[in-house]
C-alpha cells in the first residue's frame, strides 16, 4: 500500500509484530511502520469484530489501536517505536491485565 | 522517560504546537511570562508542519516553500525561555484553568492565568459507503506519512474529495514516486458560480498562482474526474473498489488505496468540555468558538488560536497566536507588551492571511450526499451505527445528538464525536427540519481523551476529596 522513498537515511530499528522481527525507521510512529511493513496489519473492531486498518494518521480516529508491550488500546499512531518493541495486533477489545 | 511539567503554575499554558501554539509560545515566552506549551504529537509542528524537525525528506522542493516556514517557527520557540512538553494528552482543563495532562501513563496537573488552546483542525468526517474498509484513508493521514517518514502509496491509489490540501497531498505524492491512479473531485458544478462574487480577493491573494501551478502539476500526470456526485468503497475486508458517478456515468475501477478528503474542521473537544460557548457555522459547515478579537473565548482566561478558532489556514494560524499571546502579555505584564509587534500591526497581518478565504469556504463547500449519509452507510465509526439507525431513532423521538447517545452509542467510543459528531448532527437536523444551530451538538465533558481507571486513581488526592466520596 504504501513504501519508502529512497531518500529516506534515517537509521533502522527493528520490532516484532506477533512475534515476527520487522524492520521500521526510527522516527516511525508504530502504525506508519505497521502501514509500511506490508504486514497484515489489519485489527478488529470491539463492537463486531470488522477489521479495520488506520484512517486519520493524526491521533482522532482510534483505528489504529494496538496492543504495544503488553499494553492493550494505545494509539499507534502517536507512540514513535523502539528498538525491540512488542506489537501486537490488537483483536476485539482491550482484555483486562492488558 | 517522560519528561513533568517544571513548575504547578504558569502564566500561560498553550495546548497545542503547531503553527498558532509555536506563535503564541514564543510570543508570550518573548516577554517574560512564564509559559508552557504542552502538545501531544513526537516533535513540533502540528499537522501541517508536521515532523518539520525531524522530517527524512530533505529535498526542500517536495514539500515546498509553505512548509517550510514551520522550521522559523520552532527556531523562534526553541530560541524562547518557553518549556515544552511533546507526547503530552491534555485530557481535562475547566473554568478554573486547571489543566490535567497525561504524560506517559500518568497525570500531572497545572494552572495557568491564561491558556491559549490551538488544538488545531481535523478532517471533515467524509461518510461514503465502504469508508471504514481497510485501505480507505483520509488525504491528511497519507500527508502525516509522506512528512514524517517519507511513505507514499505504491498500490493502485486513488484521491477522492476536494479542497486545496487534496491538490497539494497529491504534488507532493507524485514529487516523491509516489503512485496515483486517479483523482474523483466531488466539487459541486454550483459552487464556482456561488464562489464568483469572492473571487476577486482570491485572485490577490497568495493562494491563487500556489494552487493554480499546482494543479497544472497534478493534471500533467494523473487522469482527474470533476464533477463527482456519487461516490463508494467496497471489498470484502479490505479495499478493492471504488465506484463512482460523474456526468450521469457510473464508472468502477479497482483500488488497493482510497484517500479522502473534503476539507478540515475545528477540533472543539476540549475547548468545548472547558465550556466554551460555539455556535454553528453556515459558511464552513461546522461548530466554531464564539471569539472577540483577541481570541478571547466565552470562558474567562481561555483563548483560542489558529483553525480551532474557525478555519483560517496556516498563515492565519500563526498571526492568530501572536495575536492571542500579545493579549495574554496586556493583561499579564503590560509593560511587557511593548517589545512585541503592534496590536495594529498584526491585525492587518491577519486580514492578509484571511484574505480570499470566502471563495475558497464556497468553493469548497463540501456537497450534501457527502455531509448527510443515508442507509447502512455507516456514520458513527467506534460504535458501528449506521445513518438508518439514526433515523429510526429520531422517528421513535431521539430529539438531538444527546439523547441518541442512549438510543444508539453515537459518540460514546473512543473518538468521543470527532468521526461523526458534525453528522449526526447535520444527519439529525435534516430529519427533524431544523438548523444544526437548533439540533445542537455532543455535550463533551473531560477526559477529552480516554485515560485509564488506574491512571485516574492514582492522582493525588486530598483527604476532602477522600471524604467526599467514602462513606463513614
Amino acid at each position: 500500500m504504501f513504501k519508502r522513498s529512497e531518500q529516506d537515511k534515517r537509521p533502522q530499528l527493528q520490532i516484532f509484530v506477533d512475534g515476527v522481527a520487522v524492520a521500521a525507521r526510527q522516527g516511525d510512529t508504530v502504525s506508519a511502520a505497521l502501514l509500511a511493513s506490508g504486514c497484515d496489519a489489519r485489527r478488529s473492531t470491539a463492537v463486531s469484530g470488522a477489521p479495520r486498518l488506520p484512517y486519520c494518521m493524526m491521533g482522532v480516529c482510534f483505528d489504529c489501536l494496538v496492543t504495544i508491550d503488553g499494553v492493550g488500546n494505545r494509539q499507534g499512531c502517536l507512540v514513535p517505536v523502539a528498538e525491540g518493541m512488542q506489537i501486537e495486533i490488537q483483536k476485539g477489545k482491550r482484555e483486562i491485565g492488558r | 522517560m517522560t519528561v513533568a511539567p517544571k513548575r504547578e503554575d504558569y502564566d500561560v499554558v498553550v495546548i497545542g504546537a503547531g503553527p498558532a501554539g509555536l506563535a503564541a509560545a514564543a510570543t508570550s515566552a518573548e516577554a517574560g511570562l512564564s509559559t508552557l506549551l504542552l502538545d501531544e504529537n513526537v516533535g513540533p509542528g502540528g499537522q501541517v508542519f508536521r515532523a518539520i524537525a525531524s522530517t527524512p525528506v530533505t529535498d526542500r522542493n517536495q514539500l515546498g516553500a509553505d512548509y517550510w516556514v514551520g522550521a522559523d517557527l520552532v527556531q523562534s520557540l526553541r530560541a524562547s525561555s518557553a518549556e515544552v512538553i511533546h507526547r503530552a494528552t491534555v485530557w481535562s482543563l475547566d473554568r478554573n484553568l486547571e489543566i490535567a495532562v497525561s504524560l506517559g501513563g500518568a497525570s500531572a496537573f497545572v494552572k495557568a492565568k491564561r491558556v491559549i488552546l490551538a488544538t488545531g483542525a481535523l478532517e471533515r468526517p467524509f461518510p461514503i459507503p465502504g469508508w471504514t474498509l481497510p485501505g480507505v484513508m483520509t488525504a491528511g493521514a497519507a500527508q502525516t506519512m509522506l512528512k514524517s517518514s517519507a511513505l507514499v502509496p505504491d498500490g493502485r491509489t486513488v484521491i477522492a474529495g476536494q479542497g486545496p490540501l487534496l491538490w497539494l497531498l497529491a504534488a507532493q505524492i507524485l514529487r516523491l514516486g509516489g503512485r496515483i491512479d486517479r483523482i474523483l473531485d466531488t466539487t459541486e458544478r454550483g459552487n464556482y458560480f456561488a464562489a464568483l462574487p469572492h473571487a476577486f480577493a482570491f485572485l490577490t491573494s497568495p493562494y491563487f498562482a500556489k494552487g493554480l501551478s499546482m494543479m497544472r502539476e497534478v493534471k500533467a500526470k494523473v487522469q482527474v474526474v470533476s464533477g463527482v456526485t456519487e461516490l463508494s468503497a467496497s471489498g470484502d475486508g479490505q479495499l478493492a473498489s471504488v465506484s463512482y458517478v460523474a456526468g450521469g456515468r457510473r464508472e468502477t475501477i479497482p483500488a488497493d488505496l482510497l484517500l479522502l478528503h473534503q476539507g478540515v474542521v475545528p477540533n472543539v473537544n476540549l475547548a468545548m468540555a472547558a465550556g466554551v460557548e460555539h455556535r454553528w457555522d453556515d459558511l464552513q459547515l461546522c461548530w466554531s468558538p464564539v471569539l472577540d478579537a483577541n481570541g478571547n473565548s466565552s470562558v474567562a482566561g481561555i483563548a483560542i488560536a489558529g483553525d480551532g478558532a474557525g478555519i483560517g489556514g496556516a498563515n492565519a494560524a500563526v498571526v492568530r497566536g501572536r495575536i492571542a499571546a500579545r493579549a495574554a502579555v496586556e493583561a499579564l505584564a503590560p509593560a511587557a507588551a511593548a517589545k512585541l509587534p503592534a496590536m495594529a500591526t498584526l491585525r492587518s497581518d491577519l486580514a492578509k492571511a484571511e484574505r480570499g478565504r470566502v471563495f475558497l469556504d464556497t468553493l469548497f463547500r463540501p456537497a450534501p450526499q457527502f455531509r448527510i449519509p443515508s442507509g447502512d452507510t455507516i456514520v458513527c465509526r467506534c460504535e458501528e451505527v449506521t445513518a438508518k439507525d439514526v433515523l429510526d431513532s429520531v422517528a421513535i423521538g431521539a430529539t438531538g445528538p444527546n439523547q441518541l447517545k442512549a438510543y444508539r452509542r453515537t459518540g460514546m467510543g473512543p473518538c468521543q464525536g470527532r468521526l461523526c459528531g458534525l453528522t449526526v448532527t447535520e444527519l439529525m437536523a435534516q430529519a427533524r427540519g431544523k438548523t444544526p444551530q437548533e439540533i445542537g451538538y455532543y455535550r463533551l465533558r473531560a477526559p477529552v481523551k480516554p485515560i485509564t481507571l488506574a491512571e485516574l486513581a492514582a492522582v493525588p488526592k486530598s483527604e476532602a476529596d477522600v471524604k467526599a466520596v467514602v462513606r463513614g
